[in-house]
């Protein structure tokens, strides 16, 4: 069974007059559906107002789907009883650092999660301290939050979703705010966690960078999905992303520049790395 | 500007009143200021004192550091004591012009002056020795047994915490405002009071619309991590009371003894105001 299943998913954000009559519609998400599967890294691209940050707020069931079936580990959204497990069970990183961090101590932090689902003390202890392992911040678990750097205070909201142990996590432009050495740090931490832990990732972003890293991404564009796929096969689809006012990530930029100038590179490449190892297989072959 | 105060800030330390439970603190911080008020004579105050600064002494806070919290309330100190000294009635010991000071005017100023030096210290105090964390946590518990008549303790020590959290981030915020205010001609230093005043509306507004929207952040935030109110909820360091605490409140009891007996028997009364 697929961990985030939607069928058809639409959501309309209404404005309303004073006495509360619904004055206009704008349509969010235009009849979504997709599945991720339990385990999977997929990055979510799209320009601004693509309705990619809403799918993060109905997966976690902060917002109620105006149409469509949405699950989410085998709940329902709609489904009020249970709603306290769908949140357990999804860990969410949003975008601004400093509006996330509720407690004054960094440990504290990490513990509100765990606080409010009611484990015990001596639990609760044990789950802060792996989680802020996890994210190699344990030497800063006496620290105010106020001291930290923007990639610190992510790499925190990261461990406050861990400690609650969920299955899947989701990082709503979580590395928007932060400087280049920030998102680095961030980006390190979701990779181990996907490669090592094998946590579902959901990345929603506008870094073509960040999504490179994924395992699968998908392009959204004005309430629909437009690409879905290896990030190899999506950022071939150089037209499509234009049309969607997306660029491509520098190296695949760069390679398609090198492959117009004759030099022999493969298609489907998409990071720095990949790069590299096939430029410097071509000087080899020359040598 | 916020900054510069310490009055309500935590100085680190490891002491004995450092590691006392919150709730003692509170209630100790409580008691004392009562019996502050309880003190007539110079017996009551010097008993006052001697207790604040066996305190002191026990926090290991540098003195100067304590000083420093009076920094605020300097220009209410000196009022009160320039108008006590003459303005009271009673015998007159000086009297230079239009302005004459009497003997009780001196014990009352003084008095006062002693009043308000221990009250505030006495809370200082309690906030350099406190974390504001381990201080909600100590309201929220100690007081719990207010929800039982309706009063809303868990919410409000939350909003506290909240509050505490956001004071330094909205402050840097307030100075981003009124740099990038001041970087298109704001003048916020020179004119009337009322020009000044008024100058600070540009800088309330865009303040105020960013901590709404703060706060709707933070609360999205809060529900993804679950949080439904204080019912159900546990701590990672629940408070429990340690016997060093049960010796505590043994002594505030035995000091607040003190000062009653010394109202009651008070063996310097003529001496008062």
């Amino acid at each position: 069974m697929p961990f985030i299943k939607a069928e058809k998913l639409m959501y309309d954000y209404e404005s309303r007059d004073d006495d509360g009559n619904v004055t206009g519609r704008v349509h969010a998400l235009k009849g979504l559906s997709f599945e991720v599967e339990a385990g999977e890294f997929v990055a979510v691209i799209g320009h601004n107002g693509s309705g990619k940050s809403t799918l993060a707020r109905l997966i976690n069931a902060l917002a109620q789907p105006t149409l469509g079936r949405l699950t989410v580990n085998g709940y329902d959204v709609t489904d009020a009883d249970r709603i306290w497990d769908l949140r357990r069970s999804v860990g969410m990183v949003f975008q601004n650092p400093d509006n996330q961090i509720i407690a004054g101590v960094v440990e504290e932090d990490v513990a509100f999660g765990p606080e409010n689902l009611g484990v015990p003390s001596g639990e609760i202890v044990e789950r802060v301290e792996k989680a802020l392992g996890t994210v190699g911040m344990s030497e800063f678990a006496k620290r105010s939050p106020n001291r930290l750097s923007g990639g610190q205070k992510q790499r925190v909201a990261i461990a406050g979703a861990l400690a609650m142990k969920p299955e899947c996590i989701i990082l709503d432009e979580a590395t928007a705010m932060l400087d280049p050495i920030g998102r680095r740090e961030v980006m390190e931490v979701i990779c181990s966690l996907n490669r090592d832990e094998h946590m579902t990732v959901l990345l929603i972003t506008h870094y073509m960078e960040e999504a490179a890293m994924a395992d699968r991404v998908i392009v959204m564009n004005d309430g629909r999905i437009v690409l879905d796929g290896t990030p190899a096969e999506v950022f071939s689809q150089t037209d499509k992303l234009t049309e969607c006012a997306l660029e491509l990530p520098q190296a695949a930029l760069l390679a398609g520049k090198l492959r117009e100038a004759g030099v022999p590179l493969p298609e489907g490449i998409v990071s720095p790395e990949q790069l590299v190892d096939e430029l410097v297989g071509i000087k080899n072959t020359w040598q | 500007m916020l900054r510069e105060m310490t009055l309500g800030q935590y100085y680190p330390g490891n002491s004995i009143l450092h590691r006392l439970d919150p709730r003692v603190k509170l209630l100790g911080t409580l008691v004392y200021m009562v019996a502050v008020f309880l003190a007539e004579d110079v017996t009551g105050y010097a008993l006052g004192a001697a207790f604040l600064a066996a305190m002191i002494i026990c926090s290991r806070i540098p003195l100067g550091f304590m000083l420093k919290g009076l920094k605020p309330v300097l220009v209410i100190l000196i009022f009160s004591v320039v108008f006590n000294l003459f303005l009271t009635d009673g015998e007159v010991l000086v009297s230079v012009w239009k302005i004459t000071i009497t003997r009780e005017g001196i014990w009352r100023a003084a008095f006062m002056a002693m009043r308000l030096i221990c009250l505030i210290l006495g809370a200082a105090l309690m906030t350099y020795t406190t974390t504001p964390n381990q201080l909600t946590d100590g309201i929220e518990k100690g007081l719990g047994f207010l929800s039982y008549i309706r009063i809303p303790v868990h919410e409000i020590a939350m909003m506290m915490s909240i509050a505490l959290r956001f004071i330094p981030i909205l402050n840097e915020e307030l100075d981003k405002i009124m740099k990038a205010q001041m970087a298109r001609g704001a003048d916020f230093e020179s004119g009337s009071f009322l020009r000044r005043a008024k100058a600070l509306v540009p800088l309330l507004i865009p303040l105020f619309v960013s901590a709404f929207r703060r706060a709707s952040d933070l609360a999205n935030a809060m529900e993804a991590r679950c949080y439904h109110g204080g019912r159900g909820r546990t701590r990672m360091h629940p408070l429990r009371y340690a016997g060093r605490d049960i010796a505590a409140y043994l002594i505030i009891a035995a000091f607040l003894a003190g000062m009653i007996l010394l109202k009651i028997y008070a063996p310097l009364a003529y001496l008062s105001a």
